[in-house]
């Protein structure tokens, strides 16, 4: 984004425009966005039956008789351990773990989510903090430019799998647990973007406008905060979104190789010990939506906060 | 002597070689002139205003701003640039643009206010202080960045082809402005332009520039009153300015066109 963003559409209307903007663009949205979700069911179910069916075939077959189609449709819908759970089992699954338990239960899945979500917020905080100042070092200082983008860059080749257990097992031998260990492999999944995003960020304004600062005698640090640091900002959101995301996934994996009791991870790590599909779809399903919240958590800043500044398209 | 410029040389050091965007330039400009720079593209009428303002380093001879070297008297607050573009921040309102260097030179909030109402004034855009740059149009946006440069008050006004994508009704309009506005504040101003009435209509003096290497062709003093309606440029006076400056502009460029 060069060039800063003129007249948004519909900018110069009222609060009440805008409001009603909103709302005919959402119930416009409502049809597609319906009939994406019923194929999506549809697919599910189908592949529920396809996947479970070999099953109620191998059991009608000890049992020396023909399954027909109805028996296989509902052999296959309800097992204890399918391959693939079908949609209302999620579904009953998820309402019995987050309606029917009080939040402070460990049979709660809300507890679970925000054990995770903790740690998520956390390291997403450091990864965010950490990225901006190593994007403004990286701006500056030339050595720095040269030497910190290649280990930036080195560190996402390493595969999370890989790293998280050493990681673990490092803190762990220095006394460090709980939720700080998953709060910096969240972390070193966050940072990434953010420096990236905010080098790009700060190197936005064009030559006229850092002249400008110069024939001012700006310092370094007025430029920065008065120039550079502003017309970051929709760099910097645009970065946290895929941050925010990629920290929920370091917080889920860093509670994978303790055999942590707590958390989503946790959850995911049981259901697969113990064969318990249902359970790790509710799981997975409670991650797509924390996902989903924090990334629109974050939409709703940057709208607020370019708004204000004059920015929002 | 604001700006004293004696056998200024800069040669820019390319991928393709060096280049010569200065060569032997000499030039006096007095407090209280307004000096057009005129010439085609190449000829150094952009690069000898950022030697001005130090946004580039001669190579070769001497220039001094106000008795300072333009290091100095950049540091010094000496001028206010005028960009092509009006370079406004979006993020900005118009008054906090003009505040910008204002609060970058520290003046206190009450300053702040008082002066940027004082130049939104002297350009006639008062009343927009809360309207954001995408809210006016071109000619309104390079009269708030007019504005900004006058906010700290430096005696001398650097333009650099401030109306060149404004269209001829809105450039006449802010030349009669402009010209308002030198004679209410007196400051000394040197102004780049491709157009000769223009460059004629404005200036006390105009220098004639031409290309490969960026030279001086010729200085013309301008005959005409310093009070100029814009018909002025309907008489034989200015019409004969227009002439010379032509001529200079023809012998500069020698067979190049």
């Amino acid at each position: 984004m060069s060039d800063p963003p003129l007249a948004a559409p519909g900018a110069g209307t009222g609060r009440s425009g805008r409001v009603g903007l909103l709302v005919w663009r959402i119930s416009g949205a409502a049809g597609p966005v319906l009939a994406v979700i019923l194929a999506l069911l549809a697919i599910w179910y189908a592949a529920t039956v396809w996947l479970n069916a070999q099953w109620v075939l191998d059991q009608a077959a000890r049992a020396d008789r023909m399954a027909g189609f109805g028996d296989i449709l509902r052999g296959t819908l309800n097992q204890e351990r399918p391959v693939l759970p079908a949609p209302h089992q999620v579904a009953a699954e998820l309402w019995n773990t987050v309606a029917l338990q009080p939040v402070t239960s460990r049979r709660s899945l809300v507890w679970h989510a925000w054990v995770t979500l903790s740690a998520t917020l956390t390291g997403f905080g450091i990864g965010t903090v950490l990225g901006i100042a190593l994007a403004i070092g990286i701006v500056h200082n030339r050595a720095m430019d040269m030497s910190v983008m290649p280990w930036a860059i080195a560190s996402q080749t390493i595969p999370i799998l890989a790293i998280a257990p050493m990681i673990i097992v490092v803190l762990n031998s220095v006394g460090v647990q709980g939720l700080l260990p998953k709060a910096i492999i969240s972390a070193y999944l966050s940072f990434f973007p953010v420096v990236v995003g905010m080098v790009t960020g700060l190197r936005s304004p064009d030559a006229a406008q850092l002249d400008l600062m110069r024939t001012y005698s700006a310092s370094r640090a007025q430029t920065l905060w008065k120039l550079r640091f502003p017309a970051s900002l929709p760099y910097l959101f645009a970065s946290l979104k895929v941050g925010v995301a990629a920290s929920l996934v370091g917080a889920i994996v860093g509670e994978l190789p303790t055999g942590a009791v707590r958390g989503l991870g946790a959850r995911l790590l049981s259901g697969s010990y113990y064969g318990q599909t249902v359970q790790i779809w509710a799981a997975l399903l409670m991650a797509a939506f924390c996902a989903a919240l924090l990334v629109g958590l974050i939409g709703l800043i940057q709208r607020l906060t370019l708004g204000r500044m004059g920015l929002a398209r | 002597m604001v700006v004293e410029a004696r056998r200024l040389d800069l040669t820019f050091q390319t991928a393709d070689g060096p280049v010569q965007a200065l060569s032997d330039v000499s030039l006096d400009i007095r407090a209280g002139d307004f000096v057009s720079f005129i010439g085609p593209s190449g000829c150094g009428k952009t690069t000898f205003l950022r030697v001005i303002a130090g946004l580039e380093e001669a190579t070769g001879g001497s220039v001094s701003v106000n008795g300072m070297t333009p290091d100095e008297a950049r540091r010094a607050r000496a001028y206010g640039y005028v960009f092509q573009a009006a370079g406004l921040y979006p993020w900005r309102t118009i008054g906090r643009n003009v505040k910008l260097p204002l609060e970058i030179m520290g003046f206190d909030r009450a300053e702040q206010d008082r002066r940027m109402r004082d130049v939104l004034r002297l350009v006639e855009l008062e009343g927009f202080e809360r309207k954001y740059p995408w809210q006016l149009s071109g000619g309104m946006q390079q009269r708030a960045s007019i504005a900004r440069a006058l906010a700290f008050d430096a005696a001398l006004l650097l333009m650099d082809e401030p109306f060149g994508a404004l269209d001829e009704i809105v450039r006449d309009r802010l030349n009669e402005q402009l010209l308002d506005l030198w004679a209410r504040t007196g400051k000394t101003i040197c102004f780049v332009t491709h157009s000769i009435p223009e460059a004629v209509y404005l200036s006390t003096r105009i220098v004639v520039m031409s290309p490969r290497p960026g030279r001086i062709a010729d200085v013309i003093d301008s005959p005409l009153p310093r009070e100029r309606p814009l018909d002025i440029r309907d008489s034989a006076a200015f019409i004969e300015v227009a002439h010379r400056v032509r001529e200079g502009l023809r012998a500069g460029m020698g067979d190049d066109v």
